[in-house]
């Protein structure tokens, strides 16, 4: 079976045995700590990008089961006040800017984005790993600040409440400031990459979706990342020497950090959100055998959502004063975000009719994502409706909804990826059983803490609440235990894939039998990707019509 | 029915007229979502049955949407989405404008507490006395950082901001004690900052304010409140009249309609006073903070831009005292008596 054989050009890919001593996997290509440390190679600054990821989306883990402990009982239960307020502030800044905005585009993007496009490499592979090295660098001073003094100002350091804190705002903004250009390093790298180094072949609408959403992500990382890198700024120099620019008892305004703070930080949810919908993309097509329904409006949808992702921010702002007509003005355009969602949840759905539907651990992750993505989006359409919001706002119905959309979706993303391309990144595979239950078992958890978190939020209870009034206890507790269904799920993953890491069965070049463009290279790959000449992308990705049958499709 | 929806969307007990609006629109908004998804998720698991795998490699036939398919997909959203925002927009801008006639109270968020102001006396902390059926207007600001105002029960929310008025309304409808939260993280008590509003039918509350007016303080309003917090003199209007002549606002401004210095404060609130600009503003809570604390921002035209500013030298209460002040020196054109709904026509 060699399914690249009808998509490249004949002598493209010439057969692996011929090359491969003299081509090694990019995995044993130097095996001195040297050699993985000043790499230039984007497989491998990928795998060490997923390491970093996954240690602290585990310290994340570790704090947010904390705060769920804490919330078990209306009062005081594991600790006091401030040690809760500085706990929820390092959940929040750690899974946000170490953990969910570089997830999946620094992970994966970076490993599977030149493969997709033919490219031997990105477009600028020093600066690649320069945006590693700013990446742990931000981290560590980040990092530092909150285990000595702690930050308690919540993740979106409003002021003036950050400009009065006596705890260590400084270092810890600071290293949120230097992680954004990690951000934005990738983000031009991304962009380049796509414009320049495309295989013949490929053209603008032959590129596979996940380079469609990882190149829309790019540009918002681009745009906006530097707004809230002058913004940390201007916060640290208040905090450090009252500069009073937020400050009103200096004349300056606290209404304006909020417009800067969520000119980026709306975006940057689309950040999160957006290479997901890439990674869904390719998952869907390649489990239901289909072409992509609609290819043209989920590409389109994408470069809609990152444009649109940049009016809407003052729908975190309904009820802080800003005027009537904004409120209404920001709500519709939060309306046009809904309907972008909605377009590509219809197109995956509409991809499945007439499928061959192989029911593998990503697509149960594909499952669930269209679960979170539906139910979270509808809600934030919901928060979208500016009366609605007034009584929901700040509450946990808010918590509950981005936890939805911007959690659920990219953790069910970054699982899919992570066993989707698992073979391709290290050629063996894992056990399909185990898959399966942890991800019944992470759905379920996932579903089981945060629902209650939305009848929280109706009920009442605000959000960075360290004690709460007793009315709110049975779905608080409801909420604990789903969260320890959650962690159970993640600690049988890690079981079976550090297993599989050792000693999986080899996987073969291509386990799923897929049509994505990044299959048509071995797995793992050689160090430069593809071995002989430049490959040659004639067809559309993920298409599996019989070739006997094919009609040449119409370009739509 | 919408007792029961209540019950399971785990709503509070719904005890104002904007309340009401709020979970009529919920329901819809739910109601429909709910119809959606499970519309879609059932589409969804029934073509991952229908069309499972068969052969390891199968081929598929190639699938691509009409023109009128993406029409739909875009069409049936957009309609609903929209529907639900207006609806709900009509229902903010009701509830941002304040009726006419409505009854004012002062708050002022503080770590951790919050203060009530009446303007007409008394003041009290963390405990909020209103009349019910009656419109009552929350002029909200904060003392020191971001605070949030928040009645589950009455669905209301409104942030209070240092140096700056905000303002929402609420009619409360049954009379009942129902409890006030604060939404926006400000420091290690946030969660400690609780307070109640009581909501007195109207007799009662009548003779609730007679009896705070003769200096009785109720034993738990006795208990609760921060003396330091309380002025000395209990009617804002009389304390605004003090500190308008003793932080020098009466040099410039006089308020028996002279020509002055600087406008004069008779029958200035509400006024629609012609700007340097061109442009026109009426004079209301807002812009008399606003005038105080960054006087050059609107100046009115025919006046140089003389005054200094307010800022950090008064304190929330007493700016508050000043503004009533100037309420009080009305001129027939401020319209009172029954209300004839809000001040703006709600967007149809």
């Amino acid at each position: 079976m060699t399914p690249s054989s009808s998509i490249a050009a004949p002598g493209a890919t010439p057969a692996p045995e011929e090359h491969h001593d003299h081509h090694p996997s990019y995995l044993v290509d130097g095996t001195t700590i040297k050699s993985w440390l000043l790499t230039v190679d984007h497989k491998r600054i990928g795998l060490m990008f997923l390491f970093w990821v996954l240690l602290f989306f585990l310290v994340g883990g570790i704090f947010a089961l904390l705060i769920r402990v804490e919330l078990l009982t209306p009062g005081p239960t594991i600790m006091d006040a401030m040690t809760y307020n500085r706990t929820f502030t390092l959940h929040g800044l750690v899974m946000i800017f170490l953990f969910m905005i570089p997830a999946i585009p620094a992970v994966f993007g970076n490993f599977m984005l030149p493969l997709m496009l033919g490219a031997k490499d990105v477009a600028f592979p020093r600066l690649n790993l320069l945006s590693l090295y700013i990446y742990l660098a931000g981290a560590v001073l980040a990092l530092w600040g909150m285990l000595n003094g702690g930050l308690d100002t919540g993740w979106t350091f409003y002021t003036p409440y950050s400009a009065h804190t006596t705890t260590t705002v400084a270092p810890v903004l600071f290293g949120a400031f230097i992680i954004g250009f990690s951000s934005i390093v990738t983000g031009i790298n991304f962009i380049v990459t796509t414009h320049t180094m495309r295989a013949p072949g490929i053209t603008w609408f032959k590129m596979p979706l996940f380079v469609w959403a990882i190149y829309a992500t790019s540009c918002i990382q681009v745009l906006a990342t530097p707004v809230i890198g002058l913004l940390l700024v201007l916060v640290t120099v208040e905090n450090l020497f009252g500069f009073g620019m937020f400050d009103p008892a200096r004349g300056g305004d606290p209404v304006l950090f909020q417009h800067l703070f969520w000119f980026y930080s709306h975006p940057a949810v689309y950040i999160m959100v957006l290479p997901s919908f890439g990674v869904m993309s390719e998952i869907v097509a390649t489990y239901s055998r289909k072409n992509i329904f609609g290819y043209r409006a989920v590409a389109y949808s994408s470069l809609g959502i990152a444009f649109v992702g940049f009016f809407a921010w003052g729908h975190h702002m309904f009820v802080s004063g800003q005027s009537t007509f904004a409120g209404g003005l920001f709500g519709v355009l939060t309306m046009l975000v809904g309907v972008f969602t909605a377009i590509k949840v219809f197109n995956w759905v509409g991809t499945v009719y007439k499928g061959a539907v192989e029911f593998k651990t990503p697509f149960a992750y594909f499952c669930g994502f269209l679960f979170f993505t539906v139910f979270g989006g509808m809600t934030g359409i919901a928060l979208g409706t500016v009366s609605l919001d007034v009584a929901w706002h700040d509450t946990y119905f808010v918590v509950a909804h981005f936890h939805f959309i911007m959690v659920g979706a990219t953790i069910m993303a970054f699982l899919a990826a992570l066993h989707y391309w698992f073979p391709k990144m290290f050629g063996r595979t894992y056990h399909e059983g185990w898959g399966l239950v942890s991800a019944a078992l992470i759905i379920l958890g996932f579903n089981a803490t945060f629902i209650p978190q939305f009848l929280l939020g109706n009920n009442g209870m605000p959000r960075r609440y360290y004690e709460y009034p007793e009315r709110f206890q049975a779905l608080n507790v409801a909420s604990t235990a789903g969260a320890t269904l959650l962690a159970f799920g993640f600690i049988i993953i890690a079981m079976y894939l550090t297993y599989a890491l050792i000693y999986g069965k080899a996987s073969g070049k291509n386990p799923w039998r897929s049509k994505g463009y990044e299959w048509l290279s071995e797995s793992p790959p050689p160090t430069h990707n593809f071995v002989g000449p430049q490959p040659v992308f004639p067809e559309e990705p993920h298409f599996y019509v019989d070739p006997k049958k094919a009609e040449v499709p119409d370009a739509v | 029915m919408s007792e029961l929806l209540n019950n399971i969307l785990f709503l509070p007990e719904a005890a104002s007229t904007f309340a009401e609006r709020i979970d009529t629109l919920h329901h819809f908004v739910v109601g429909t979502t709910m119809v959606m998804s499970t519309a879609v998720g059932m589409a969804a698991l029934f073509f991952f049955f229908r069309y499972r795998r068969r052969l390891p490699a199968q081929a598929t036939e190639y699938i691509v949407p009409t023109l009128k398919t993406e029409f739909l997909f875009v069409s049936v959203p957009l309609v609903f989405f929209l529907t639900w925002f207006g609806i709900g927009f009509r229902d903010f801008t009701w509830v941002t404008t304040p009726p006419k006639d409505s009854m004012d109270v002062y708050v002022m968020g503080k770590q951790w507490m919050w203060k009530f102001s009446y303007p007409e006396g008394p003041n009290g902390v963390n405990v909020l006395h209103v009349p019910a059926n009656r419109p009552v207007r929350l002029l909200i600001t904060s003392r020191d950082v971001l605070h949030s105002f928040y009645v589950p029960a009455f669905r209301i929310k409104m942030d209070a901001l240092p140096g700056r008025y905000t303002q929402i309304w609420f009619e409360a409808t049954k009379p009942g004690t129902y409890q006030v939260l604060c939404t926006e993280y400000c420091g290690l008590s946030h969660s400690k900052m609780l307070a109640e509003v009581v909501v007195l039918p109207q007799e009662e509350y009548e003779n609730w304010i007679q009896e705070q007016r003769r200096g009785r303080l109720q034993d738990r309003q006795d208990a609760l409140a921060d003396n330091s917090l309380v002025p000395p003199v209990a009617r804002m209007v009389e304390q605004g009249q003090v500190l308008a002549g003793t932080q020098g606002c009466l040099k410039c401004h006089s308020v028996d309609g002279s020509q002055h210095i600087g406008p004069t404060f008779l029958g200035m609130y509400d006024r629609v006073e012609q700007l340097e600009d061109g442009q026109t503003i009426r004079v209301d809570e807002a812009y008399i903070t606003q005038s105080m604390m960054d006087p050059g921002a609107h100046l009115v035209a025919g006046y140089q831009n003389v005054m200094p500013t307010y800022q950090g030298k008064l304190q929330g209460p007493e700016t508050a005292a000043i503004v009533e002040y100037i309420k009080s020196l009305r001129t027939p054109n401020v319209r009172e008596g029954a209300s004839e709904g809000p001040a703006y026509d709600a967007i149809q």
